[in-house]
This record gives C-alpha cells, structure tokens and sequence, in this order.
C-alpha cells in the first residue's frame, strides 16, 4: 500500500479519519493552525482535542469562477461539528444546488486521495457528505 | 459645538474609471488640490497628511504625493487596513487634530487597480519535482483554496450571506434587489464607475460566481481618488462664513477589529465588528439608526450589504430580507442605502473607497448631490470594512447654522 499524508496537519488518517484541534488549557478555545498565542485570551498552553466526524451545514457556496486549476462547479461550506469546533470544508456527493442544502443539515467527514507526488506519497483530503440517515 | 469636534471644510474625488495615463500620485494629487480649493486653504493650512492606498502603500505614496502638492515638512502617515484603508486614513487625521497635534489636516486615498481581476493571481506551478511536503500554519501539502471550501473574497461574502440567510430565509431574489437598486441608484452619480440600469431579472440571469452573487452583485475594480480636510473646532470658528455654512461634522469615528468568535477561524466574520462598530458610533454621536438620512455601506457584494442592514440596526433583527423588499433603502426610501450606487456600482477603488463614502455622505449634508440629492439631509452615516478584519464607521452631520 502506498504512503499517505494528510492534506493538512490537522486531518488525523487511520481507521476513523478525523479532525484534530489545538485547545487552549485555560478556555478551551479550539484553532487548526500552529499557535503562537491564544486569540481568545491571550495564554500560551496548548492541548488537543479529536473533533466530531460529524456535524451541520452552518453556511454555503457553490462557487462557478474559480482558478483555472479548480474543477467548478463546487460546494464550498463552513460546517458546525458535534460537540465544538467549526471546520470550511468542500460538500461532496450533494448535487450543486441551493435547494439541497437545507438549514442544519447533517453531514459527515469523508476522505478521498486528492493527489499522488512523484514519490508517489497520496495525498488525502477531506470534505462532508450528507450523513447516510438524511442521504 | 464642543472643543474636541472636528469638521470636514473641504471634500473632492475623482470619478473612478481606468486611467491607462495616470499614476495614483495623479489621481491622489487631483484631489488633494480639489479638496484645498474647496475649502479656500492650501498646503501651508494643513499640518498632517494620511494617505490611504493599498496596492502602492510600500512605496512612500504619502511623500510621492507631497512631492507634487507642496513639502513643508509636515508628518506624513502611509496607510493600509484592507477595505477600512480610506476611512483609517481620516481617522489618522483626526486623532492628530484631537491630540493637539495639528488643526487642520489632509486625508487622500488613492488607488490604481487596473483589470486585476475577481480573484487575484492564479497558483504558482514551477514544474519542478513534486514532494509533498507540509507548509505553513496548517502543515498543507495541497492549496488550500478549493480543496477545503473557498476563502477568495467573492466565497467569503457569498457564504456569509448564506449563513443569514439559512438562518432567517432571505431568497436569491432579494439579495439580487439589493444589486438592482444600487446599479439603478448610479444612474443618478456622475462619479460613478457605471451608470447602467438593470432590471432584477438581468441580475439574477447573469453569470454566476459564487451563489448567491451572480457578476453584478459582485464590485468591480477600478481606479480612483477620494479626499477630506478635517479641521478643529478651534480652527473652524476662524474661517470664512462661506466655509463654515458648508462645514459637516464629525459626530463619531470609530475603528474596530473582530472579537474572537468561534468560527472566525476558518472564515472572517464580518459581522460582530461591524454591530461593535455601530454600537459605539450611535453612543457617541449620541444619535440612532432612525435618526439617519442617508448610509453608504460596505456593498463589496450584493449579499453583504444585506447583512449590514441588520449589522447597522436599519431593520429588525433577522429582518433584512423584509427591509430591501420594503424599499426602505431605495433613494425615495426611509433609510436610503448607497445612493452613490454603492461599491456595486460606483466601485471600489480599495485606498479611496473609505474617503469616497465620507464625500458622498458629506456632499449630501451639503445639498451639493445633484440629481442623486437625498433633500434635506442632515445626518449620515458611512461604513467600511475590510476582511481580516477592519471595520470603520463615521457619523456626519450638517452643520447648525
């Protein structure tokens, strides 16, 4: 099998693919990116949290001009995750309309290999679909 | 009037265009002699210039311009605070003259954008061997851009948008209408980028960019100038009767940046600054929505300017499909919204656009509009803001004389 590499350092492959936050020790605020600091209040110490695969559609876009190197047309969504955290992700398997997406509507993390290097290293990526109850 | 209000007594802009000949020292120079002429001063009355500019703020515009309207040695600050670039300029200028420091200033902002375009440059492919490799804050291997969601600014507000509109049912009509009505306001502005009409079902036919904002909901670019010379109290009273009648009055100045909300992290929210802005501006110049004349808004798509509706209190909570379906923010309206046509329309030529609104507003309170005239005018409010974010509000008034 071939290596993989996940296509941001916050997407945690393996059996369960996940999310997997910064959360500052003093107010559980939660970031994706390395932190220097706290933008919430301002402390220094760090833990992790492994977020929700699942969640709702919090807002959307179906993006039609986009880069030349981006297939359009593509659904472009901020998703609220069960139990914290809010991630922007592509929706995936969801026709490009806007009278599909309600509000609130349910959703699940799934991965798919978006790319392979010339090591032939396959990069994964992640994005939502509709959680197989409202599919 | 009290000892710590400051007024505007000159004003000028440029109609923003493309200007293949000039230079943003051109554009910038025009109405800085535009706004000296307008308030019977010159360079020798000002004691601070703040020049607002963002493609060129690296390259000392601020002196460039001296350069060509007069070196007397004065501070000079060069400014960029995204989209709130024009208005934290102004705001420069005022908190020199409120800290003692200069009665009279000069504010510009100027920028050339050429055709850059909707979404910047394109991603760079060196054709060299590809080895992933993590990179930057999120440790990515791929763009991010298109892989996860999209964060170019025609995605931000069109999601944005989307969030109210999930949330209290605004439809694609009604976000369209706000784009109907301020393409139909530039008719009237001479100023203005484009002076064409459409009609809603145009807007909503045209080409799609980021739903719900099809091409016209979305600002051009363009090139262009806006300026302001802000005075003290103190100096107001020594100058001419002419140019006091036409002074307009600063009632509040107020720049915020984002609080830290939870979702900020993956997109700017454009809302929270602006309700804090608002919130202080109204304290302090002690007036309240109902009370405006006339607003220019931060329109830099159609479904933005719906959300500052509510952000600025024009409308009920959740209700700003309701209030452009009412009509109130057309020109004959109850709150007339952009009636320059608005970023939409009248473009956004990023360094100038937040000195631009404070001359449209100010022009209004002057009864010097012309046709586009909101009659009897005599408190405005003008918003900007700028993603990361920035967000700048003043509050006008004309004067009582």
């Amino acid at each position: 099998m071939s290596t993989q590499i996940p296509i941001v350092d916050y997407l945690v492959l393996g059996p369960v693919p996940h999310l997997r936050a910064h959360q500052c020790t003093h107010c559980a605020a939660l970031y994706f990116d390395r932190r220097n600091g706290c933008a919430r209040c301002g402390r220094r110490e760090f833990g992790t949290k492994d977020l929700a695969t699942t969640g709702t559609v919090r807002a959307f876009t179906i993006v039609r001009r986009a880069s030349a190197n981006l297939k359009t047309p593509y659904i472009s969504a901020i998703v609220d995750l069960d139990g914290g955290g809010v991630v922007k992700a592509n929706l995936v398997d969801i026709p490009a309309e806007a009278a599909t997406i309600t509000p609130g509507l349910p959703v699940e993390l799934t991965t798919w290999v978006a790319g392979t290097d010339d090591d032939g290293t396959e990069a994964v990526s992640f994005g939502f679909k509709r959680t197989a109850a409202a599919a | 009037m009290s000892g710590g209000d400051v007024w505007i007594v000159g004003t000028d802009m440029t109609k923003v265009a493309r200007y293949p000949d000039k230079d943003v020292v051109d554009l910038g120079s025009q109405v800085a002699f535009g706004a000296f002429e307008d308030a019977s001063m010159t360079i020798d009355d000002v004691q601070v210039l703040a020049v607002g500019n963002a493609y060129e703020s690296n390259s000392g515009i601020a002196q460039r311009i001296q350069k060509q309207i007069g070196q007397t040695g004065i501070p000079a600050y060069n400014v960029f605070n995204a989209c709130a670039t024009g208005a934290t300029a102004v705001r420069t200028v005022i908190m020199a003259i409120r800290a003692g420091e200069a009665d009279a200033g000069l504010a510009i902002g100027a920028e050339q954008m050429g055709k850059m375009g909707l979404l910047g440059g394109a991603a760079e492919n060196k054709g060299e061997r590809k080895v992933y490799s993590p990179k930057g804050r999120y440790g990515s291997v791929l763009p991010i851009e298109g892989n996860l969601g999209t964060g170019l600014m025609p995605g931000v507000f069109a999601q944005a948008g989307m969030e109210y509109a999930l949330a209290h049912g605004v439809t694609r009509e009604q976000f369209a209408k706000v784009a109907e009505k301020n393409h139909r306001h530039s008719a009237l502005n001479p100023l203005a980028q484009y002076q064409k009409v459409f009609t809603l079902q145009e807007i909503l036919d045209a080409e799609e960019i980021s739903y719900p904002n099809t091409l016209p909901m979305c600002c051009p670019t363009g090139d262009g100038a806006a300026s302001v010379i802000i005075v003290s109290a103190a100096k107001l009273a020594t100058l001419d009767p002419d140019v006091r009648r036409r002074a307009v009055k600063i009632s509040a100045s107020v720049l915020t940046t984002d609080p830290w909300t939870e979702s900020d992290l993956v997109q700017p929210d454009v809302n929270t600054l602006t309700r804090q802005a608002a919130a202080k501006a109204y304290e302090v110049a002690g007036v309240g929505p109902d009370d405006l004349d006339l607003v220019e808004l931060h329109d830099c798509f159609a479904s933005a300017e719906l959300l500052h509706y509510d952000n600025l209190g024009l409308c009920e909570p959740g209700g700003a499909g309701d209030f452009i379906d009412s009509g109130a923010p057309t020109r004959d309206g109850s709150i007339p919204v952009n009636v320059s046509g608005g970023l939409l329309s009248k473009g956004h030529p990023i360094g100038s656009t937040g000195v631009a609104n404070l001359y449209e507003v100010a022009t209004h309170l002057r009864g010097e509009a012309g046709d586009r005239q909101v009659e009897g005018a005599r408190v405005g409010l003008a918003h900007v803001i700028g993603l990361g974010s920035a967000c700048a509000i003043h509050i006008l008034e004309k004067a009582a004389v």
